[in-house]
């Protein structure tokens, strides 16, 4: 399949430092770009056209690079539950066909994101990164994670399609799952996760030629924990390259997951994002470097920071803590500095993604004890 | 600083993450406790019936003779703890530190372990009714009536979530070993200790390490445990005990609104009972669920209350290691503001009176890193307000005035009652109550125990299934 269109160019150099310079170049020129498709009055955001007349600068003129993105407050995600979701359409597409996705909504009205394109970019981006071997071209894909309204559904059937494979799904409804978790249902959650799993069973036992797989740390613990319970393994079923997201992992649970569970042979590639931005990716964590999981952002479309707890327009050094600010910058979505309910360290630029990323990613500690996690 | 590890079947296991344990008044870091992750535990219990093999291939004589063994080891022995050693004092100084219960509550706690653990023979045969305790070895024996019996295993494992304030819990799983079940324990956060050192006073002993794992980690792993376990204890408030209401896997252990009740017939002697009620509600801080956390009369309920007041009203918070230290902090971040809060918020009824505020100075004292509740009694004029069925983890006790035939209906849930009453009809009510757990009548203090006795449920009722069992000819199993 072809790479649709918006997809930005791989950032080149010689050298690591001129390939962090290129980055940059590329991603200042991003944002001037996207700022000015957003404010301006023929192809803007109903959303930030009307949030212009609040700023004390203006968009169109006084942002010209990365450094100015500073200028916007920033971003809160409650200005994305409720409508008119219209709002958040960019009149410069609005001919185009929208899906929305949301978040939460396990009670009350749930965060929606209207998207055209972007999770295709984003996953094909993301997909650049698999290293062949343990993703083979042409091969079938099990997608054990959440279904309904939310992007990954669609995300990883599109990618699979996009590798030239066919994704195979399961129902798995996560809002239900919350309930069940606060209500105290432990026997009915893990009966809902044997369901989710025998689907799964079910798709690998069935002659597919399924080789790669998506999910969640939970249900990949569920599912080789079902699989070594019938003498068998991941390895064994065919599987050699798993794309891991949805939730935290740890450093911990990952060399669990490889040392006990995955083997040598097959490979995990660990994730960071949520509809808000697109995905951030690891390499395979190893035992050298204490399983450490080093995310970085799909710049130029998505920036992800670790700022000073007490001051958010610091960034902390590199090897320091702090929250995770993001930053979207596509055709479709603009968000401006959200800060994450997580926190982590800052990590230094690499060959392969030659701007900072963010590793140890972990609930934000004021907020913690208040975020369920676990929802598959 | 010592470093403990995961222990995976008695395999020690170095997890790349770990918490700090803190000393709750100067913030030192006492040791570094690796965090276990759910799926460890999930799929450890592939060898959850290794632990009760290996077991049932001792004796349980030889078991009993081992926990005596263990429990002088606990006691008086320097045991390895991690990467280090740990001596009595340096056990003692440490749980204090971590739990805040002063030291000398911490070394009476491991004097009575070591009661519990020497006397483990006379126990089980209380808990068993005199069973020979070979049957629970081989599922089957022939009472000496001559009836055929059979006890039969629910599980292999028992799995224990353990809490962080009240080291008095650990008795309860001392007696699984030697009944040939495996221990599957997360310890609480501020608590490893007990867990990790009767543990290696066990292996000493010649226990078999593989009859047991220690998964210290966050919430997820106690929910692995329950998960897992076919049996499993949790300790917890009032919400984990609803939680788990009905669940046959479970045992909760939540409060124990343990009561002293007076009957109409003794209540005119209050006075010769003020020490008493004092003692059940301070001793061992007022931390355990067998603490007395109300007083019920039909009159003098505030003279009573008073009387209690002056007695533990004034006592202050002193060092941990001073001997004369009555009040343990709490040492869990935002507790004790939140324990003063809710009390604060009960004040507020109509018929509540704070006895011990007034006159005895402010309950709540701040500290660096933990909070002191001082002694606290309460009156009310009513069984029906809220602060009538209140219970905290400090002393603190509320004088209910309610008329003796209403107080049954009115008690709620009662771990231990004490009841002073010769009233026949009224001790006739009582022992029919059904939601009385452990009843005292006459003047017992609700925290004296028998340990002949089951506490709240038989251990032995929760992993053994009584059941019919016959068979022709010779059983070669």
């Amino acid at each position: 399949m072809n790479d649709t269109p918006g997809k930005p160019t791989p950032v080149t150099g010689a050298t690591l430092d001129e390939k962090v310079k290129n980055a940059r170049a590329q991603l200042d020129a991003h944002v001037r770009e996207t700022v000015r498709w957003h404010f301006s009055p023929d192809t803007g955001t109903p959303f930030w056209l009307d949030k212009a007349k609040t700023l004390n600068f203006d968009p169109l003129t006084d942002v010209n690079g990365w450094d100015d993105i500073k200028k916007f407050p920033f971003f809160e995600d409650e200005w994305l539950r409720g409508g008119p979701v219209n709002r958040w359409i960019p009149k410069g597409m609005k001919d185009r066909a929208w899906y929305v996705f949301e978040t939460g909504g396990t009670t009350g009205i749930p965060k929606s994101r209207v998207v055209c394109d972007d999770f295709k970019i984003d996953y094909e981006m993301f997909s650049d990164t698999l290293p062949e071997k343990f993703f083979p071209r042409n091969s079938n894909w099990l997608m054990l994670g959440p279904s309904g309204p939310r992007r990954l559904r669609l995300a990883v059937e599109h990618m699979c399609q996009y590798r030239g494979g066919i994704s195979f799904c399961v129902d798995l409804d996560p809002r239900w799952v919350v309930k069940v978790i606060k209500k105290g249902w432990m026997e009915h959650l893990k009966a809902y996760q044997d369901h989710c799993i025998d689907q799964a069973m079910t798709i690998l036992s069935a002659n597919h030629d399924v080789r790669c797989m998506f999910t969640t740390p939970k249900l990949l613990d569920a599912l080789c924990k079902r699989l070594e319970q019938e003498g068998s393994s991941l390895e064994k079923k065919g599987i050699t390259g798993v794309f891991c997201g949805g939730t935290e992992m740890t450093s911990q649970w990952i060399r669990f997951a490889i040392e006990e569970y995955l083997g040598p042979k097959v490979y995990i590639a660990p994730t960071y994002g949520n509809t808000l931005m697109g995905l951030a990716a690891a390499e395979m964590p190893t035992a050298k470097e204490k399983y450490k999981i080093a995310y970085y952002a799909p710049q130029p479309r998505a920036v992800a920071e670790v700022v000073d707890f007490k001051d958010y327009n610091t960034l902390v050094a590199v090897g320091g803590t702090g929250r995770v600010l993001l930053t979207t910058l596509t055709k479709e979505f603009f968000v401006p500095r959200f800060a994450e309910r997580d926190e982590g360290e800052r990590e230094a630029p690499s060959e392969k993604y030659p701007w900072h990323g963010v590793s140890g990613v972990r609930p934000f500690h004021e907020t913690a004890a208040t975020t369920t996690v676990g929802v598959y | 600083m010592i470093k403990i590890p995961v222990l995976r079947w008695g395999e020690p296991y170095e997890s790349l993450e770990a918490d700090k344990v803190v000393h709750f008044a100067t913030g030192e870091v006492l040791a570094e406790v690796g965090r276990a992750n759910a799926a460890m535990v999930e799929r450890d219990m592939r060898f959850a019936q290794r632990a009760r093999d290996v077991l049932r291939e001792i004796p349980i004589a030889d078991l009993l003779q081992m926990m005596k063994k263990a429990g002088e080891l606990y006691a008086k022995a320097e045991l390895p703890l991690g990467d280090g050693t740990q001596t009595p004092a340096q056990f003692a100084r440490m749980q204090s530190a971590t739990t805040g219960l002063p030291e000398h509550m911490c070394k009476f706690n491991m004097e009575k372990n070591n009661f519990v653990l020497g006397n483990m023979d006379k126990i089980l045969d209380s808990l068993t009714r005199g069973l020979d305790l070979n049957v629970l070895s081989r599922g089957y024996g022939i009472e000496a009536r001559g009836v055929p019996i059979s006890y039969q295993a629910q599980s292999p494992v028992l799995g224990m979530v353990l809490p962080s304030n009240s080291p008095g819990v650990h008795t309860l799983w001392l007696p699984i070993i030697p009944m040939q079940v495996g221990l599957v324990l997360k310890p609480g956060p501020q608590e490893p200790w007990t867990p990790y050192r009767m543990f290696n006073a066990f292996v000493q002993a010649g226990v078999p390490r593989q009859a047991m794992s220690i998964y210290p980690g966050l919430g997820d792993i106690g929910a692995a445990v329950l998960n897992s376990c076919p049996r499993s204890l949790i300790f917890g408030g009032t919400a984990t005990v609803e939680q788990y209401k009905g669940n046959p896997r479970v045992q909760a252990h939540g409060p124990g609104f343990s009561k002293i009740i007076l009957g109409d017939d003794k209540v005119d002697q209050w006075e010769k009972y003020v020490d008493l009620m004092a003692d059940s509600i301070y001793t061992n801080s007022g931390r355990g669920c067998i603490n007395c956390s109300g007083v019920w009369a039909s009159r003098h309920t505030e003279k009573i209350a008073e009387a209690i007041a002056a007695k533990i009203g004034p006592v202050q918070p002193l060092p941990p290691e001073d001997p004369k230290s009555g009040l343990a902090p709490f040492t869990v971040p935002g507790q004790g503001e939140g324990v003063n809060n809710d009390i604060e918020a009960a004040l507020k009824e109509a018929g509540v009176t704070d006895v011990t505020g007034p006159k005895y100075g402010n309950r709540m004292g701040k500290r660096e890193r933990c909070v002191y509740l001082r002694p606290t009694v309460m009156h009310s004029a009513s069984p029906d307000t809220a602060m009538a069925k209140k219970e905290y983890m400090f002393p603190f006790a509320t004088v209910v005035k309610c008329p003796q035939d209403q107080m049954l209906e009115k008690i709620g849930p009662t771990l231990v009652c004490s009841a002073i009453t010769d009233d026949k009809k009224f001790q006739r009510a009582l022992i029919d109550a059904t939601h009385i757990d452990r009843l005292n009548l006459g003047p017992v203090p609700t925290i004296k125990l028998n340990w002949l006795q089951p506490h709240e449920g038989s251990i032995v009722d929760f992993l053994f299934r009584a059941r019919a069992f016959q068979h022709e000819g010779p059983v070669t199993a």
